[in-house]
Formats: C-alpha cells, sequence, structure tokens
C-alpha cells in the first residue's frame, strides 16, 4: 500500500522541474484561487492555521501562527525569506525538492508574501549545492515570464519580486538571523533576540523566514484546504512531512509520509535494515538532537509529539540509522568535529565549549580517555546548552549527553580498553554501502 | 516606568531599559565583559546571564529588556553557575600569563576570575595560540589573551566610525585581525586599549614600561584641542608613562584622541630643555636662572627705553596656560606695550573691537549631541576636532542632517548630506548663495549690505540643499571650523554665517575653538585691546619689533605666515623664547627659558564652551625647568612691574576669573561692519590644512604618533583637472612658489581638493619654508 503524498508525488525527475510540467499537474492553481474566489490574506493565514502545518526546518514551530505575526500594514519594504541553507548532516530534503519541484516553493513563497504582506522575497540556498541554486534561478525565470513574479501578478493589485540567493555553506546560516546577516552581506552570526525577525529582520524590516518544505506545502493547502491537510496527518501534526533516512538502511533516500506513520513502516520503506542487522540507535532529526536507542525508536511514531515524547525531537525529520556495527564513541567523535567547526564563534560557551567536547572525545575514541571524562563531558555540554544566542550551543551538546545517557557503558568500555566495544572488522562490514558486494 | 525586582529588590526604570541597567541602577554589579555603555549590545560574552523568573534558561543581563512585574536573581544558583561556567570557557584557552601582561592588575578578566573562577582548570587539553598583529605604532598585540567580547570591533563601527578592526574565522578559529595586513590608523584608535577587557589589546609605546599598581594616578587636561579632554596621566616617579581618559560625560564622555592619550612621549628627553640658555657671540651657553632672567630685563627695558614701548612684542600660543597668558599681557602692558596676541594662525582681525564677546562654540559640548543639522563651515573636522566630529557622527547615525562648505573633502566618516566644495575665496560667495537660499526659503529679508550682493546671485544647487536642510533643523547649528578661522576673510564669514542663522529662524553659530586655550586667550586678555593700536598677530610680524617674547610658540609652524615670521624674528635684537623643548629656536632666539609642560605645571585650559578647567602638576618639573607663570612673574618682580606677588596660579586664576561668570564673557555677535566683498585672486590658491600631529609643540615630538600615517610628510594635493591644467602628475614632484619662498614637494592627484586649489599642509618641515597659510601660490612640474 502506498501512502498519499503532497510533495513527491507524481514527480518524474526528468521535467517535472518545468513550469508547464507543474502547470499539468495543477500548479499555481491555488494562486489562481485566491484572486478568483477571492481570499484575503487573513483567510490565507486562518486557512494555513487549520491545516495545523508546522514548521519543516527543524524547530515546528505553527506556520499560521508565524505569519500572523507580521504587521502586514506597516509601509515599506517587508521581507519573506525562504530558508533553503540545509546543512545539518542527514538532513537532504529540501535539495530534493528544489531539485525536482521548485515551483511549489515559489508557489508557496508568492503566497505567503501576499498573507504577510512581504514586497519581496529572497531563497537562500546552501553554497554547496550550487546546481540546485542555478535551476531554481531558472524556475524563477519562467515564473516571471509567465506573470506569477512582479507587479500586479495575474492582473491582481499584488506585486512580489523572488530572488534567489546563494550561501557559501556554512552551516550557522541556516540559523534565521545569521541568514539575514548573510544576505545582508555580514558575517553569518546570529543575532540576539529580541528584536525577532517579524519586527526587526532582513534590512531592520519585517521579515518572515520559513523552510523550502514549509512553503511547498502552502499550494497544496490553499488548494486542498487546510481541514484536509491536517487530515492527512494527525492532530496538531497536519499533513505529510518528508524524511531523509540515511546511514544502515537498504535504501536511503527521501520519503514522504503522513505524520504520525510508525517508524517501523518508514524503515520498511527505506528497504530495512541493512544485511538483516538490528537497529542500535537512531537520530530522529537530524544530528543536533538527541540519539534513541533502537527499542525505542521501534516503538514510536514518526511525528513532532510522539518523537518528543520518546525524548527526542523530529527537528528537520533527518533519520539518521545507526545499526549494531557502529561504535557509539566515533559516531559522536564526527557528530562533536561537525560542531566544533561549524561554531560561528561569537559566543563564549559555544566557542570555547565545542573544542573541548571534541578533543575530550577525540581522545576517549583514541584511548586516550579516563573515566571521569564521562561527567566532565555531560558538564561541559550542560554548561553550553542553554547559555548562547542560537540554537547551536544546544545542537552541539545534546548528542554529547545523550549518546552519554545511552550508550554509557560503551564509552565506560571504551576508556577502559582503550578500543571499541565493537570490533573494528565488524564496523568495516556494517561500513560497506552495497551489502555482499566487495568493497 | 516599568517596576522591576531584582535580588529581592524593587526598581523603577524606563521602559526598554535592560535588566543590566535597572541592576545598576539598585547598585547591584552584574559581571559582563562585552556589554560597554556606549557600544551596541552583542550579548555574546554570556558572562552576564541572570536567572528571570520563569524563563526555563538564564538571559544575559545586557540585552534583555525589562518587562513589568519581571523577578531577576543576579546571584542565585542558577544564576551563579551559568556565570561560573561562562568563567570557564573563557579561561580554558586563556594563556593566563598575569605575570607578563601588560593588563595585569587592571583586567576585568582577572579580576573577575578571582570571583567565578576554579583555582585549577578542568580543562587537560592543548590550548589555543593565536599570532599576534601589527596594527601599527600605537597598539600593540597578544590575541592569544584575546576573549573574543568584540568591543574594539564595534568601537571601530560605531564610535570611530571606520571598521578597522573585525573578526575573521569561526568559531574557535575567530581572530580579531584588520583588513590584509592593514594598521589601524583611526585618529581615536587609542581607545580600544581601555576597552579590551583583557591584555589583547594594549599601549605599544606604554609596554612593558611598569606595572600598573606602581603608577600615581593624577587628573589633568589635555592641552591640544579646545575640547579640555579630561585625563587621567600615569606617573612613575618622575615620568608621566601613560596617559587615560578620565571620564567625563558633558566634555569628552569616557573617550580621547590618540593625540592626547600619546603626546606625553615629548616630554622627556631628549626633547627638553634642561637649563636657561644665552646666546653670546653666536655660541649657547648653559646659564643660571637669575643671570638669564637679568638678561631679558635688562633686554627689554633697554629696547623700551632706546626704540619706545612698541619696539617690544609680545607672542603666545594658545596652548599656554590661562595663567601664562596672563601674566604675559599683564607683563607686555605693564611694560606699556599692547603688541601681544595669541591667534598666531589667524590672518583676518576685523572684528576686533566689533565682536561683542569672546568667541566660543555658542553652545555647551554635551548640547551638540542634541543637534538634529549643522552645517560646517571650513573645517578639516575630523582631524582638527576628533571627539567634536565623534559626536556629529552619533548624531548623524539618529538623522541629524549635516552639511558642509569647504575647500577639501576628506572623509569625516559620518554622512555629510551636502558637501559644498569652494576654493577659499569662494566662500564669501557660498555663503551668500546658502544666504539667498535660506531667505528665499523662510521669506527672511536679509541685511541691508548684503541683499544688493544677493540680487544677480546664482544660486547652486547645492547651496539651495544646504539651505533646505538649515530651515529644516528643528534644532540647528553653523560652525566654523578652524579653516574659517584662519581665512584672510574670516570676519566676513562669521558675519554671513550670524546672518543665515538668523533668517533661517533661530539656528545657533558656533566657532570650533582650534587650540586649548582659543577661548582662555581672550579671557586672560592676551591680544591687542581695541582701538590701542597694539600690533596683533599679523602687525606683529608685518610690521617688525625690536625685541620679541615667545611663550610655547614655534613660529615656524604656527603661525599664519612662517616665512614672514621668521623674517622678522633674525632681524629682532632680542629673541627670548619660553619654552620647555630644545631644538627649534636656535637660530633667531638669543635666550632660552625652560619652563613646565601641561604636566609639570598648575594652570587652567578654558575650553571652547567656556569651561575653565584647572589642573595641578603631575610631576616635578624636569632639570631647570620652572612653571611658565613663575618665571613670568619673577620677570615681572625684576621689572618692578605692580601687582606681580603672585603665589600660586589658583591666584593668578582666581584673579582673573574668580566671581565673574566666564559664559557671561562669551558671545559670537558682533557690532556692524560694512563689508565689501573680495575678489578672487588669479591664478592657483592655496588650502592649507593642520596636520592632527602638527598643531602644537607637544604632539610635534611624541615619536609614536609621528610614526603614524598622520605624522608622515604632506605632499601636494590637487584635483585631477586642475592638475593637467597645469602639468601636474601623480606622483611626480613640484616647484612650488609663494612670493619669494620655494619648495619642492611630492604631487598627489585628489578629487576632494576644490578646483583651483593646491593643497598643501602648513605646520610640517617641509612646507615651513612657504608662505601665508592662503592665497596666491604657483606651481610647476620639476
Amino acid at each position: 500500500m502506498s501512502l498519499p503524498t503532497i510533495l513527491t508525488g507524481g514527480l518524474d525527475r526528468e521535467s517535472s522541474w518545468r513550469l508547464a510540467d507543474y502547470e499539468r499537474r495543477g500548479g499555481y492553481q491555488a494562486l489562481r484561487a485566491i484572486f478568483s474566489r477571492p481570499l484575503s490574506p487573513d483567510d490565507v493565514i486562518a486557512e494555513v492555521k487549520k491545516s495545523s502545518l508546522r514548521g519543516r526546518g527543524g524547530a515546528g514551530f505553527p506556520t499560521g501562527l508565524k505569519w500572523s505575526f507580521m504587521p502586514r500594514n506597516l509601509p515599506g519594504e517587508k521581507y519573506l525569506i525562504c530558508n533553503s541553507d540545509e546543512g545539518e548532516p542527514g538532513t537532504f530534503k529540501d535539495r530534493d525538492i528544489l531539485r525536482w519541484n521548485p515551483h511549489a516553493v515559489i508557489e508557496g513563497m508568492i503566497i505567503g508574501g501576499y498573507a504577510t504582506g512581504a514586497t519581496r522575497g529572497y531563497n537562500y540556498i546552501h553554497g554547496e549545492i550550487f546546481e540546485v541554486y542555478e535551476r531554481f534561478e531558472q524556475a524563477l525565470e519562467e515564473a516571471r515570464v509567465a506573470g506569477y513574479l512582479g507587479k500586479n501578478i495575474l492582473g491582481s493589485e499584488f506585486s512580489f519580486e523572488l530572488f534567489a540567493h546563494h550561501g557559501y555553506g556554512a552551516y550557522i546560516c541556516g540559523e534565521e538571523t545569521a541568514l539575514l546577516e548573510s544576505i545582508e552581506g555580514k558575517k553569518g552570526q546570529p543575532r540576539y533576540k529580541p528584536p525577532f525577525p517579524a519586527s526587526f529582520g532582513l534590512y531592520g524590516r519585517p521579515t518572515t523566514i520559513n523552510n523550502t518544505e514549509t512553503f511547498a506545502n502552502i499550494p497544496w493547502i490553499i488548494g486542498n484546504g487546510g481541514d484536509r491537510f491536517l487530515e492527512m496527518g494527525k492532530a496538531n501534526n497536519g499533513g505529510t512531512k518528508i524524511f531523509s533516512v540515511s546511514g544502515h538502511v537498504n535504501r536511503p533516500g527521501n520519503y514522504e509520509i503522513p505524520l504520525g506513520t510508525p517508524f517501523v513502516k518508514l524503515l520498511e520503506m527505506a528497504g530495512g535494515m541493512r544485511a538483516g542487522r538490528k537497529l542500535k540507535a537512531c537520530i530522529p532529526g537530524g544530528s543536533s538532537m538527541p540519539v534513541l536507542p533502537g527499542d525505542v525508536m521501534m516503538n514510536c511514531d514518526m511525528d513532532y509529539d510522539s518523537i518528543a515524547k520518546a525524548g527526542s525531537a523530529l527537528g528537520s525529520g533527518a533519520v539518521i540509522i545507526m545499526d549494531e556495527t557502529t561504535c557509539m564513541v566515533r559516531a559522536l567523535e564526527r557528530l562533536s568535529y561537525f560542531y566544533f567547526e561549524e561554531s560561528c564563534g561569537q559566543c563564549t560557551p559555544c566557542r570555547e565549549g565545542t573544542g573541548w567536547l571534541y578533543r575530550v572525545v577525540h581522545r576517549i575514541e583514541h584511548g586516550q580517555g579516563r573515566q571521569s571524562d564521562l561527567d566532565l563531558l555531560t558538564s561541559v555540554a550542560d554548561n553550553i546548552a542553554g547559555r548562547t544566542i542560537c540554537a547551536l550551543g544546544d545542537a552541539a551538546a545534546l548528542p554529547v549527553k545523550s549518546f552519554i545517557q545511552h550508550f554509557r557503558d560503551e564509552f565506560a568500555y571504551h576508556i577502559d580498553n582503550r578500543r571499541c566495544l565493537v570490533p573494528v572488522e565488524m564496523q568495516r562490514e556494517g561500513s560497506r554501502i552495497y551489502v555482499g558486494e566487495p568493497w | 516606568m516599568v517596576e522591576v525586582e531584582i535580588d529581592g529588590k524593587k526598581v523603577e526604570v524606563a521602559e526598554g531599559s535592560t535588566v543590566l541597567k535597572a541592576a545598576q541602577e539598585l547598585g547591584i554589579f552584574v559581571p559582563h565583559f562585552c556589554y560597554h555603555k556606549k557600544l551596541s549590545i552583542a550579548a555574546n560574552c554570556r558572562m552576564c546571564l541572570v536567572q528571570v523568573e520563569k524563563a526555563p534558561k538564564p538571559a544575559p543581563a545586557c540585552a534583555t529588556p525589562v518587562a513589568p512585574g519581571m523577578k531577576v536573581w543576579t546571584h542565585s544558583e542558577q544564576a551563579v553557575r551559568a556565570q561560573k561556567g561562562v568563567m570557564e570557557f573563557l579561561l580554558i584557552n586563556h594563556p593566563l600569563d598575569c605575570p607578563i601582561c601588560d593588563q595585569g592588575g587592571e583586567c576585568q578578566l582577572q579580576d573577575l576570575a578571582v570571583g567565578y573562577g576554579n583555582s585549577a582548570s578542568r580543562y587537560q587539553e592543548e590550548k589555543r595560540v593565536v599570532l599576534n598583529k601589527n596594527l601599527g605604532p600605537l597598539i600593540s598585540t597578544d590575541m592569544t589573551r584575546c576573549i573574543h567580547c568584540t568591543r574594539c570591533v564595534r568601537f571601530g563601527q560605531e564610535i570611530a566610525g571606520i571598521m578597522e578592526l573585525g573578526v575573521a574565522g569561526r568559531g574557535e578559529h575567530s581572530e580579531i585581525l584588520t583588513f590584509m595586513g592593514r594598521a589601524v590608523s583611526s585618529e581615536l584608535s587609542g581607545n580600544v586599549i581601555d576597552l579590551c577587557p583583557v591584555g589583547a589589546l594594549t599601549s605599544k609605546p606604554f609596554r612593558f614600561a611598569a606595572r600598573t599598581w606602581e603608577l600615581a594616578r593624577r587628573r589633568t587636561v589635555s592641552p591640544h584641542d579646545s575640547l579640555g579632554a579630561t585625563l587621567i596621566a600615569q606617573v612613575k616617579g618622575d615620568e608621566v608613562v601613560r596617559v587615560l581618559p578620565l571620564e567625563n560625560e558633558e566634555v569628552n564622555e569616557c573617550w580621547i584622541a590618540d593625540r592626547d592619550r600619546f603626546s606625553y612621549e615629548a616630554l622627556r628627553q631628549p626633547h627638553r630643555l634642561n637649563a636657561p640658555m644665552l646666546k653670546q657671540n653666536g655660541a649657547w651657553t648653559e646659564v643660571d636662572w637669575q643671570t638669564a632672567l637679568e638678561y631679558v630685563a635688562h633686554a627689554f627695558r633697554d629696547i623700551a627705553a632706546e626704540h619706545g614701548k612698541d619696539a617690544l612684542g609680545f607672542v603666545a600660543s594658545p596652548h599656554s596656560t590661562l595663567e601664562e597668558l596672563y601674566l604675559m599681557q599683564r607683563l607686555a602692558r605693564g611694560l606699556g606695550s599692547e603688541n601681544i596676541d595669541f591667534r598666531l594662525r589667524q590672518s583676518d582681525f576685523s572684528l576686533d573691537g566689533v565682536r561683542s564677546g569672546v568667541p566660543w562654540l555658542g553652545m555647551n559640548i554635551a548640547e551638540i549631541s542634541r543637534l538634529d543639522g549643522a552645517l560646517v563651515i571650513g573645517s578639516f573636522l575630523r582631524k582638527d576636532h576628533p571627539l567634536l566630529c565623534q559626536r556629529l557622527r552619533q548624531i548623524a547615525k539618529r538623522g541629524a542632517r549635516i552639511t558642509a562648505v569647504h575647500a577639501a573633502q576628506d572623509d569625516w566618516l559620518l554622512p555629510v548630506e551636502t558637501f559644498m566644495k569652494v576654493a577659499p575665496s569662494a566662500f564669501p560667495v557660498a555663503l551668500l548663495e546658502i544666504l539667498k537660499a535660506v531667505c528665499s526659503t523662510t521669506g527672511a529679508s536679509p541685511d541691508t549690505q548684503f541683499a544688493a550682493y544677493l540680487e544677480s546671485l546664482p544660486v547652486s544647487d547645492e547651496a539651495r540643499r544646504i539651505a533646505e536642510s538649515l530651515c529644516s533643523a528643528r534644532n540647528g547649528a553653523l560652525l566654523l571650523g578652524n579653516f574659517a578661522q584662519h581665512h584672510p576673510d574670516a570676519g566676513l564669514l562669521h558675519s554671513l554665517a550670524l546672518e543665515i542663522a538668523r533668517c533661517a529662524g533661530q539656528l545657533r553659530v558656533g566657532i570650533l575653538g582650534e587650540a586649548a586655550n582659543s577661548v582662555g586667550g581672550y579671557v586672560a586678555g592676551a591680544c591687542p585691546s581695541p582701538g590701542s593700536g597694539g600690533r596683533n598677530a599679523r602687525m606683529l610680524w608685518e610690521d617688525p619689533c625690536r625685541a620679541y617674547l615667545l611663550l610655547n610658540a614655534e613660529p615656524r609652524f604656527d603661525c599664519a605666515d612662517p616665512a614672514q615670521a621668521l623674517s622678522a624674528l633674525s632681524n629682532a635684537e632680542h629673541v627670548v623664547v619660553l619654552t620647555p623643548f630644545v631644538g627649534e629656536h636656535g637660530d633667531y632666539a638669543d635666550c632660552l627659558l625652560p619652563i613646565a609642560p601641561f604636566t609639570e605645571t598648575s594652570g587652567s585650559f578654558v575650553n571652547t564652551e567656556g569651561r575653565v578647567q584647572s589642573f595641578r602638576p603631575v610631576a616635578q618639573a624636569l632639570a631647570q625647568s620652572r612653571p611658565g607663570w613663575k618665571v613670568l612673574r619673577v620677570l615681572g618682580n625684576l621689572l618692578s612691574l605692580p601687582e606681580f606677588e603672585f603665589e600660586s596660579s589658583e591666584q593668578i586664576r582666581d584673579s582673573l576669573v574668580a566671581g565673574r561668570d566666564v559664559t557671561a564673557q562669551l558671545s559670537n555677535d558682533m557690532g556692524r561692519v560694512d563689508w565689501t566683498m573680495p575678489s578672487a585672486p588669479p591664478g592657483l590658491e592655496r588650502v592649507s590644512d593642520i596636520p592632527i600631529y602638527r598643531t602644537d609643540a607637544v604632539v610635534r615630538r611624541a615619536s609614536a604618533l609621528q610614526a603614524c600615517r598622520d605624522g608622515t610628510d604632506p605632499v601636494l594635493r590637487i584635483h585631477p583637472a586642475t592638475a593637467s591644467e597645469v602639468g601636474l602628475s601623480n606622483k611626480g614632484r613640484a616647484r612650488v612658489k609663494q612670493g619669494g619662498a620655494a619648495t619642492e614637494l611630492s604631487v598627489q592627484l585628489d578629487e576632494g581638493v576644490a578646483r583651483g586649489c593646491v593643497r598643501i599642509a602648513a605646520a610640517c618641515e617641509a612646507s615651513s619654508s612657504l608662505g601665508p597659510m592662503f592665497g596666491p601660490v604657483t606651481v610647476e612640474a620639476c
């Protein structure tokens, strides 16, 4: 049985990114409907609120509520920003949305601009997916030529300009205020909030920022109604969600499922565990979220509330699967190194703490650990979490704390025996990309 | 107002205040590093984390706005745990090299580590090392100590107006550095040394000279520009080894210019004159004070007897103290001479006897920060008045409209809405244009003597825009800079400024005083009395005297026309110089008397807003130097002048200003003068600036400042179009002639210079052989 889809259904991945193909699939009908019915901006926001669409970038903030914060009637420029700076390890959904279905994002942004009163939009695209940026530029040009963008869209009073902007691959620029700084041409460093972007955003003007997937859902919601969207998922968790499944599964990739679908089902869609091995651990929402042990994960449903109840978060929907061939110390070392490298360096705890965490984990992995290191790591992580301007500090601290919490014995073994609990040969076996083929 | 409760104490603060501010109101100290009251809030050091009721995590006090009924704990368990956690992070990569750090003993990190740090570190890994940067001759770096508070970066962007320092790299690899190996060259750069909460940025001239606890901290006042920045001189033994700002919100806020901070280097050997010197048969010999003073008394008495009292000339630098200037004029008048002046770079004295009072800023310095519009006329604002320029920069940021009329456009690092660039001789016409535009906006009728000129005068767009911005100001001012005061038509410019102010509707007119005692000189009466026929600063040289007494003045650099001054001096029979320094007067003087510079004497400066600021000596007078007022007093006694029995500088000051309101003497108004409009001279005109580190005898000898970019030799700057007319090319050499004087300079094309002008700095070695600061000049390629 195939599950219902909103974003990925019916895409041939050949011409699906073209305007003609998108229109054939019913594209830009939602936008036309807004002007023909007509729907006021308040109607649009009400519909989005009804859908219970929650931000797909990681924080899960209700989109309709966010849009209602915009001072729509304030004169002057207001901005709408799409955050396609997808840089979290394990996450690769926005890239595919932009690659195969860019017009859904464009249409979603136009509708978003209409609802929030924004005059100008930017899509900030991660610097390491340059071909996607180029494709998006082409899609924008198609939309401009067809009159979906620019002055008096579809003959209405509404005007909206949309531009693509590509970053240079800094993870921190995915933080919304760092992203604003980056668009302004400054160093990508998060701003202290308040003031929030809705009152003081890009160039000091009111600004709304949403994730690519969030925008891509908007046309469907307007076209089919918020109620139907909500029905596809479960209460407070409307619609479908794309999960980027990576790691020790047979068919890693993006899978769109209704929120609330059991994890087991998702795992099955991804081809199941490689070589029939057992699930050891899973990070259900991208590398910045706490890791969950395999048995906890197997009983989870994939929606914001269920995962939160299990002790992690759905985040951006990056499901990192680790089977029993994984050395958890080594996995944590790699994660800690990422945050050490990607910290912007602005706040003391994150700048100094991420390096400290990485160095200690690195030491343990290389047989130089001490038993006291485990409490030290937890304590340092505690001193980082919640003490910084943005959430990168928490993102660096949470994996460390959860890895030690759930796999403390394995860390202790590593320290005492100066080697992995999982034999190295077994780790190598597990890392083979295609089971059964020589590497 | 919002009521909040901090540590159980209630306080009312203005809406929008931060928790840190509210805590300060209550006298509660919240530890912090990146926060600074004059800088924007960065909230990046995280040291000021406090517990806020109902907040899930600690919040930075510096950035958290107060809310009604908010409850905050700054020393609760949660708050202190957070603060200690941050301190641990700050220290893990800090070298902890306090024993060899210049900041040791006055370091915020060191102080707070006592309260919030552990005695041993849990950090066992390798520490970070950061390479030092060369920031130029003033600031020394130890970048490993940096805690990335970014105060220095924000200072550059927000206060100095130029981002010379920035953070490069991310995370642990973040470093403070300049753009591509450039040095820091802002005239306010030294303030980052004070701002740096650790020993990463320290004073280069002071490096390793002393530990802070060995130093006495003594208050004094800057002797350079007319702002009168209040200073703390730090003294070891009898030597000033460092100068810091003394916070004074109404004058210098918490900043000082580099000129104030680093000029103390000039007060040492080998610059100082050790003992009185007499030139006999062409050779200099050291003599005792008695001999020297008797020699001077005899010489002056003889000249007066032989050639009349009018043969004596008295020339004082406006950087002298009020007391010195006062005794100098008492001496002159006691000897029967009215030939005395301190306005050495001025060339137009037409307002003498017409002024209603002492020319001044026209407002308090702090009021500049409340202006919403200003027209700056004839000023190299940024270099002439670094801190006044900073105040204008802040108001411009808040939307005040700044406009300018000047002959050379330098970057003031603030948005100048309209810059009217005209040759000096066209200044009066430019102001007339503005006057005409103002009158047509407001409907005011101009004074009849100007009205005649206005009728057929075409008004340029720039003048119209300036007029529009002046008329729209509710609290605006016209500010006349040093250049406008040096201008050969200074009186006319002043008069036109008053007329524009009147017609635009109650604008203020301010004179940006040039030197520490530009106001004080008038208060002391150190210029000829109106109608006395005494020679002013121009006539003193034009109509030479037989004998001169120079007080702190170095005519080669300090006068409007150095060539003329030097010729008058070398033809005089006697030239007596009261100076702290050697090396300048050897050719023409016959007696040198070592007097104490500002750090070694008591005295007063009256700043441009009329604030009398007295100071005590901060160090013993070097060698045989004596305070100038004492020397003048004894000289008065030797000449048997009446009422010269002063026992202290305070007594002198009090006899001059006590019980008399100095501010009541201040006025920029004037009686009526019938002006004739000057005609433009044919050919090229000279435009002269006084480079920031050439203004006075002290700063000219400060070695670190001279090594800065602002201390480099002047070049001839000329507009490219004018250059091609006279056949000059960029980087080429040019021969400059002014009357009989000539010199050679290298050429730099500069679109900022008005057409038909040549910009040659005055007060510099390379241009000291030239003539007046204004007027015709010829150049040719060589």
